[in-house]
């Protein structure tokens, strides 16, 4: 980033800090509909766009935040490389920065890991306008708190994020989508059949009695994995453009009306007993439901089994007002408290998104 | 490998101080405290006794604590951390004591709370590929008991046999296949944690993600500073079929960091990328008779897991690449007794650079792989300068380097020497963009290298974690994050943007 955008920024901050206002770093808006509240002055993190640095050989990429997603898995793509977490866009011009700060991931993250397990490194501005860079471009990096990580996935609460260096990998050699047809609880059962085996699964998606799962490897393991997991070969077009819209939300399930939950549980959750439509990913781990079940009602049933929900779209205006997100444990929203104080001392960054008082 | 405190060759003391100033506590006051929540056998007062914490796997640095509690139950474990809150007295959490930089190095004023007795393993499950157990767990201990089932725990730090999960937390402790498999903190999916002020916290969970800020992720790699861990849930995963390692020699090292290029730019990810220059294999040909080919410049190690089918196209592939990189010879493992004697040797660097030397210093910058040959060609240009020898092993895959600098600490002016070469090595690694430490940690050991990597404004924040985790300062104070009064009087400057203050002096 220049050193008169730099600048610019940290004036923002300054005074916005100084006069007690609120700002919104933003990209794209491909998921400003994620969130409690959008509070405070629009700041476009678009200023800077690009690729910093990209190693093939070493398996990184750094880009200014403002770089969209779509650029950059194009030129990863040309160099037969990925961002194996297949990070949601929700947009054409979804950029980095806003990935990092949602901290989604995608179809393939049963496989290779979530988001922040791929994040290596940031540079950042705090809400006193100190420019801070943490991790780096190497795999293994001990020094110091793990601060990169914490960044993923904490909506623009905690800082404005500048660039962002992510680790790469090769994109596999081979895929292969089978389809079979089988029933919620016989789907769930066999996803963790093959979970706790050596086979190549890198995504796994059940909806209205299909189990869609996508094998990812080199061509004699997927022949060898074929025979095991049996069921109908989608052709390759028709795959890609599947995981695509289960990835995007394109797919017909996501199109209704009712609101949308997101529900990640424990790996033996059984049966959501529920009441809604449901979509099934990562092996019954993440389950989308349709539904317009009381709010407490439903989190009451998810945290009994070890898991936590997200009103992720929709939802009657009273609900927004309840926590979109899982409300955390007292002892551990203190240590929130004082984390965005630590970052943010002035509350200037995107107050509220998170938690009503975060 | 606490017996290695008590081997007797005197008390070094690296120059250090403890930050936090405290004033001395009223050790008999501390003492009755800690006895009345503690059972008499799981506090060690007596002075003979505390001798065996007096250091971690840093035997350079040596201090005795006040105390040392080894709580067998979490009530104790928060207890402990009360009385010691309510009496202002610092707490240094200890898991094996194995920790290569210091981190679990006592404060003279100070208890060192051991989780050595928290060792039960909890419950394992095939179906969730998950295992629950308490910090005192050794890390070997958690494969076997995941063994029966398929599966296994992937981070293998060489202390594996001894090492806990608890101090693996505090590391982020890697191991020679972490660049497939991911280091701890992508294989912990939850901690139980409690406070300095004695608050247990759920931090994860066995879900694949968690509401709030990852906390999980500043708490994996904190060493200590932010709570101290009471159970640990780890992901565990299906054993390979199968899996064969290639040797390849090499009569340049230049050849050899080519090979490690080539072979990631090609899309392979091997289960592990190991190299050793000749220094090494000379050592350790000498104590395991690998039959590594000793006139090579350096050796790599390749190794290829999954299904059968998967790990014959690999080793093809990475066979195909290493004769192209111009190696003097390829051998492949023909079963599982070759593949071992292969990492046998790799594994015994360490013992054998033990018995080559009264001393080793263990250095873990990590570097850009492709600057893998620079480094190597730089540290035997410092080798000569210091009048040590050194020998190299790498975690080539992901550019870690564990150079082993072998000295003589009876002899002042060789420990010196040691230290400088160690300095000058991670200042390089700095300058040539990578870190300080890639999985061994900051602990006392790197303190005022870490005034050369970050910034005061990044520091500054380091404490503003510390303290959103442990208000009163009390966990582990002293390690890990400098005080930047300390940098201040090191006069040590922060390489900014792997920009040396001099660049053009030269450093090679």
């Amino acid at each position: 980033m220049t050193t008169p955008l730099i600048s610019a920024l940290r004036e923002q901050v300054l005074d916005a800090a100084a006069q007690g206002r609120a700002l919104r770093p933003h990209g794209s808006g491909s998921k400003d509909f994620l969130g409690l509240h959008l509070a405070g002055s629009p700041l476009d993190m678009r200023g800077a766009q690009g690729v910093i640095a990209y190693e093939p050989s070493e398996l990184y990429l750094t880009a200014h935040a403002g770089t969209r997603l779509a650029d950059i898995e194009a030129l990863l793509a040309c160099n037969g490389q990925m961002l194996a977490f297949e990070p949601p866009h929700f947009g054409a011009h979804a950029t980095l920065g806003g990935a990092l700060a949602s901290g989604l991931s995608g179809p393939r993250r049963i496989a290779s890991g979530s988001l922040r397990d791929f994040v290596l490194g940031v540079t950042v501005m705090d809400g006193q306008g100190r420019v801070l860079r943490f991790g780096g471009q190497v795999m293994k990096n001990v020094a110091g708190f793990d601060v990169s990580r914490l960044i993923a996935g904490s909506f623009g609460t905690l800082c404005l994020i500048l660039d962002v260096t992510l680790k790469v990998l090769p994109r596999p050699l081979a895929q292969q989508t089978h389809v079979l047809a089988l029933d919620e609880t016989a789907a769930l059962q066999r996803m963790r059949e093959w979970g706790a085996q050596p086979l190549p699964v890198s995504a796994t998606c059940w909806h209205d009695g299909l189990l869609s799962v996508r094998l990812s490897g080199a061509r004699p393991a997927l022949e060898a994995a074929a025979r095991l997991i049996g069921g109908e070969v989608l052709g390759d077009a028709a795959a890609d453009a599947f995981w695509q819209d289960v990835r995007e939300h394109r797919h017909a399930f996501f199109a209704g009306a009712a609101p949308l939950w997101r529900i990640a549980l424990p790996p033996l959750a059984p049966h959501l007993p529920l009441d809604g439509d449901r979509l099934i990913e990562w092996n019954g781990m993440q389950r989308w439901l349709r539904s317009d079940a009381d709010a407490d009602a439903l989190r009451h049933v998810v945290s009994a089994m070890g898991g936590h929900s997200t009103l992720f779209r929709g939802g009657r205006p009273f609900d927004r007002e309840l926590d979109v997100f899982e409300p955390l444990a007292p002892e551990v929203m203190a240590v929130h408290r004082r984390l965005k104080l630590a970052f943010d001392p002035s509350g200037v960054f995107s107050p509220g998104r998170l938690y009503a008082d975060l | 490998m606490q017996d290695v405190c008590r081997y007797d060759r005197g008390p070094i003391r690296l120059p250090y101080e403890p930050v936090h100033a405290v004033s001395a506590p009223d050790t008999p006051t501390l003492i009755a405290a800690l006895s009345r929540v503690l059972p008499a056998d799981c506090l060690i007062t007596d002075s003979g006794l505390l001798r065996a914490y007096e250091c971690d796997g840093l035997m350079l640095i040596r201090e005795q604590p006040l105390a040392v509690a080894l709580p067998t139950t979490e009530q104790q474990v928060i207890e402990v951390l009360r009385t010691c809150h309510a009496l202002g007295v610092p707490v240094v959490p200890r898991g094996a004591g194995t920790g290569l930089s210091g981190g679990a190095t006592p404060h003279r004023q100070g208890v060192v709370l051991s989780t050595a007795r928290l060792n039960r393993i909890v419950s394992v499950d095939r179906l969730a590929q998950q295992a629950v157990v308490q910090p005192g767990v050794r890390n070997l201990a958690v494969s076997e008991a995941a063994a029966p089932h398929g599966l296994y725990y992937a981070p293998d730090p060489s202390s594996q046999i001894a090492c806990s999960i608890g101090g693996n937390v505090a590391e982020n402790s890697g191991g020679v296949h972490c660049l497939k498999y991911g280091l701890t903190v992508h294989n912990v999916l939850r901690v139980r944690m409690v406070s300095m002020t004695g608050e247990v916290m759920e931090i994860g969970s066995a879900a694949p993600d968690s509401p709030g800020y990852d906390l999980l992720a500043v708490t994996v790699g904190s060493e200590g500073l932010l709570g101290v861990v009471t159970e640990v849930t780890v992901k565990l995963v299906p054993r390979p079929r199968v899996a064969r390692c290639v040797l390849a020699a090499f009569g340049d090292v230049r050849s050899a960091g080519q090979a490690v290029a080539d072979i990631i730019a090609a899309g392979i990810i091997p289960a592990g990328l190991e190299m050793m220059d000749q220094g090494a294999t000379v050592a350790v040909e000498d104590f395991v008779h690998a039959g590594y080919p000793l006139d090579a410049a350096a050796i790599l190690l390749c190794e290829a897991d999954g299904t059968e089918e998967e790990v014959q196209d690999e080793i093809a592939r990475m066979r195909a690449l290493l004769d192209a990189a111009g190696a003097t010879e390829v051998r492949v493992s023909n079963d599982e007794a070759e593949r071992l004697r292969f990492w046998a040797g790799r594994k015994a660097a360490f013992p054998a650079a033990g018995r080559m030397s009264p001393d080793y210093y263990c250095m873990d910058g990590t570097i850009p792989r492709r600057k893998l040959a620079d480094m190597l060609e730089a540290m035997n240009a410092m080798s000569v300068k210091y009048g040590l020898r050194c020998l190299n092993v790498f975690h080539a895959g992901d550019g870690n380097l564990h150079p082993l600098i072998l000295f003589d600490s009876n002899d002042p002016d060789s420990l010196h020497r040691a230290e400088a070469f160690g300095v000058e090595i991670l200042e390089l690694s700095i300058a040539l963009g990578g870190t300080i430490t890639g999985e061994h940690g900051v602990g006392l050991e790197k303190i005022d290298q870490m005034c050369m990597q970050f910034a005061a404004d990044e520091l500054d924040l380091f404490h503003r974690v510390k303290a959103a985790f442990d208000p009163a300062g009390l966990l582990n104070p002293g390690k890990a994050v400098p005080t930047l009064h300390r940098c201040a009087e090191m006069g040590r400057m922060h390489v900014h943007h792997g920009q040396l203050p001099h660049p053009d002096l030269p450093r090679f």
